[in-house]
């Protein structure tokens, strides 16, 4: 590592200050109730506030379906990708690109209104209750299908990452050669070796699915992010310790995934 | 078959493998232009040409990695060109090392007997045997990335072994490695074919390799078979230019055939092998630089024009008096007196030659 000179000790001091200020001044803001001192009701009172176990765990929900079908979806194909047709990479890229480029608002008002069209033209078909139970408010599986898309760039470009990292093709052959058939050899050597791509898709999903708010808002949905900002208007501290809360859960989670990370690592290298 | 078995290794019947006019080609290079070749029960062939002659092609069709446009791949007389790679019974050792990265040594050689659904106990007693078999005994543990170049062939090696394949299959196995370890590995491998006597093909663009380790050697150029013979034979005689040109050092000097002999620096020679079908004919003579003679003579009308130190050899380039340039191989001691620029005379054994057409 490079030693670190004063201008760096500089930079890293403005930049722990730009982002460390700002959270402990939402702790203080918490924690410091005027007229009262320090107490932790802000905290406390979390747990029993209405709504927040249900909203957390409907976004804890979503997050793991969307993980798994964005995972189910993208491992595969970006695997044949990279074996079968190497020279459609840049198509695909672009095409999972797009999510970035589609601001949520637009793709919300896009989903909302197939979702009211839709029952009409379906109406007369056996698919008329699909429309209904994709909006079933205990578990909105339409979210799970817009989360999936706005996950695409962020998975195409960890798993995109992991992929480059490992020679797929020789690997799938070496265990073709060894009597392994086509999804023995996806399971038992490619995806042992994406593993740390497989946990950063998962994480960067999972974030972006606790913070997402237009979409499950618009849609009319009350995961956790929608909570939090319909309780801020009431409840002022009360919000602000919620968020750092799912900041600190973020923390958590991330610190987690790093555990499992290096875990991996030093049992690679113990001799 | 006795894959799964774990008997100290019983030579089973090594099998023939056979190309039937396979044609392959990708867009518009064809890697194979009907390639016809027989590899005999327990022989160790190689596959020599340049890249992109579709040696490895060939091998991966073997494989199963690749499909023939037309013609099959037969083993022990049993078309399998439409069996897929898992089950065709073939051990491969790839160019680049292709070990599982998160498997241990011992994983990696009994991977393909946990495929095979072998017992726990059964598979690790035979993946032991294998990597002791190659010398790895003590590496067990280590993850590919804890071993050399080396080491990892080695280990790919007794993977490659442990489902006791009907064919081995090494694709350019030493070319990553260097060159002290390839020379070790080299010979490590040829004993272990004999002492197990399975039918091995290997490719390799090496011609040393292939000359110093195979039975036979196949020289294969532009998707097609040039000549499948012993080592010394593809040097000796060489069937056509090409392989003549390919396999060893050979320099061309221009001659005139005339009543089936040729004129070649003055004298007459006979011809080896076919006589070209004219009665007269410019043609190139075709020599090895070994076979050269070269003496200083202030008279000649040859040149050298360059001396190349090698050892207990030296090898120089004359230029003759027409401008054609020959290679020659002196002993040291002989090259003393001779640098460049020097006038010296060149000579032709007494010997058959080999001709052919006069290029461009």
């Amino acid at each position: 590592m490079a030693r670190l000179n004063p201008w760096r000790w500089g930079v890293l001091g403005l930049a722990g200050l730009y982002f460390l200020i700002p959270l402990a001044a939402s702790v203080i803001f918490t924690v410091n109730v005027p007229g009262q001192g320090v107490t932790f009701d802000a905290y406390t009172e979390i747990l029993s506030a209405d709504g927040f176990l249900p909203s957390l765990r409907l976004s804890l929900e979503l997050a793991v379906a969307t993980i798994v079908i964005v995972l189910l979806l993208m491992v595969p194909a970006m695997v044949a990708l990279r074996l079968g047709a190497p020279r459609l990479r840049p198509v695909v890229e672009v095409v999972c690109s797009l999510p970035l480029v589609v601001p949520p608002i637009a793709y919300v008002a896009g989903i909302a209104t197939v979702l009211k069209w839709g029952p009409d033209y379906l109406s007369r078909t056996p698919l008329f209750m699909t429309f209904e139970a994709v909006q079933n408010p205990s578990f909105p599986f339409v979210l799970v299908l817009a989360y999936v898309v706005m996950a695409l760039p962020f998975v195409y470009r960890a798993l995109d990452a992991g992929l480059r990292a490992v020679d797929v093709r020789t690997l799938v052959e070496a265990a073709r050669s060894c009597g392994a058939a086509w999804p023995q050899a996806l399971v038992r050597v490619v995806l042992p070796n994406l593993r740390g791509a497989l946990l950063n898709a998962s994480f960067l999903t999972l974030a972006l699915v606790l913070g997402e708010f237009t979409v499950a808002q618009l849609l009319g949905f009350r995961p956790f992010a929608v909570w939090i900002y319909s309780i801020s208007g009431s409840q002022a501290q009360l919000s602000v310790a919620v968020s750092v809360l799912s900041l600190l859960v973020t923390w958590a989670l991330l610190l987690a995934l790093a555990g499992l990370g290096g875990r991996g690592r030093t049992t690679a290298t113990r001799g | 078959m006795t894959a799964t078995t774990l008997e100290p290794a019983t030579r089973q019947e090594a099998a023939t493998v056979e190309f039937r006019e396979l044609r392959r080609r990708f867009g518009t290079t064809v890697a194979l232009d009907g390639l016809d070749l027989t590899v005999r029960p327990g022989e160790f062939l190689a596959l020599l040409g340049p890249s992109g002659c579709g040696k490895t092609t060939a091998l991966r069709m073997l494989a199963g990695f690749e499909h023939p446009d037309s013609g099959a791949v037969l083993v022990d007389g049993e078309d399998v060109t439409g069996v897929p790679s898992h089950r065709r019974d073939a051990g491969m050792v790839f160019q680049s090392y292709s070990l599982f990265p998160h498997l241990d040594a011992l994983d990696n050689v009994a991977f393909g007997l946990r495929m095979r659904k072998v017992r726990t106990a059964e598979r690790r007693a035979r993946a032991a045997e294998l990597l002791d078999l190659v010398g790895l005994a003590d590496k067990r543990e280590r993850f590919p990335h804890q071993l050399s170049g080396g080491q990892q062939q080695r280990v790919a090696l007794a993977r490659a072994l442990a489902l006791r394949p009907r064919v081995l299959l090494l694709d350019e196995p030493l070319s990553a490695l260097d060159a002290k370890v390839r020379l070790s590995l080299r010979e490590e491998i040829r004993r272990l074919q004999q002492e197990l006597g399975i039918t091995t093909l290997f490719v390799t663009h090496d011609q040393e390799e292939a000359l110093s380790m195979a039975d036979r050697v196949a020289v294969m150029h532009a998707g097609r078979l040039e000549q499948c013979a012993a080592p010394a034979e593809l040097y000796g005689r060489p069937a056509t230019a090409f392989v003549a040109e390919f396999v060893g050092t050979m320099s061309r000097v221009p001659a005139r055939i005339e009543d089936g002999t040729a004129h070649v620096l003055g004298r007459r020679l006979p011809v080896d092998g076919p006589v070209p079908a004219k009665d007269t004919a410019e043609v190139d003579v075709l020599v090895r630089p070994e076979a050269v003679g070269v003496a200083a003579d202030a008279d000649g009308d040859a040149r050298v024009i360059a001396a190349a130190f090698l050892g207990a050899a030296t090898r120089l380039t004359v230029r003759l008096a027409d401008g054609t340039e020959v290679k020659a191989d002196l002993s040291t001691h002989d090259a003393a007196g001779i640098g460049a620029g020097t006038a010296v005379t060149v000579t032709l054994p007494d010997r058959p030659v080999l001709v052919a057409e006069r290029k461009g």
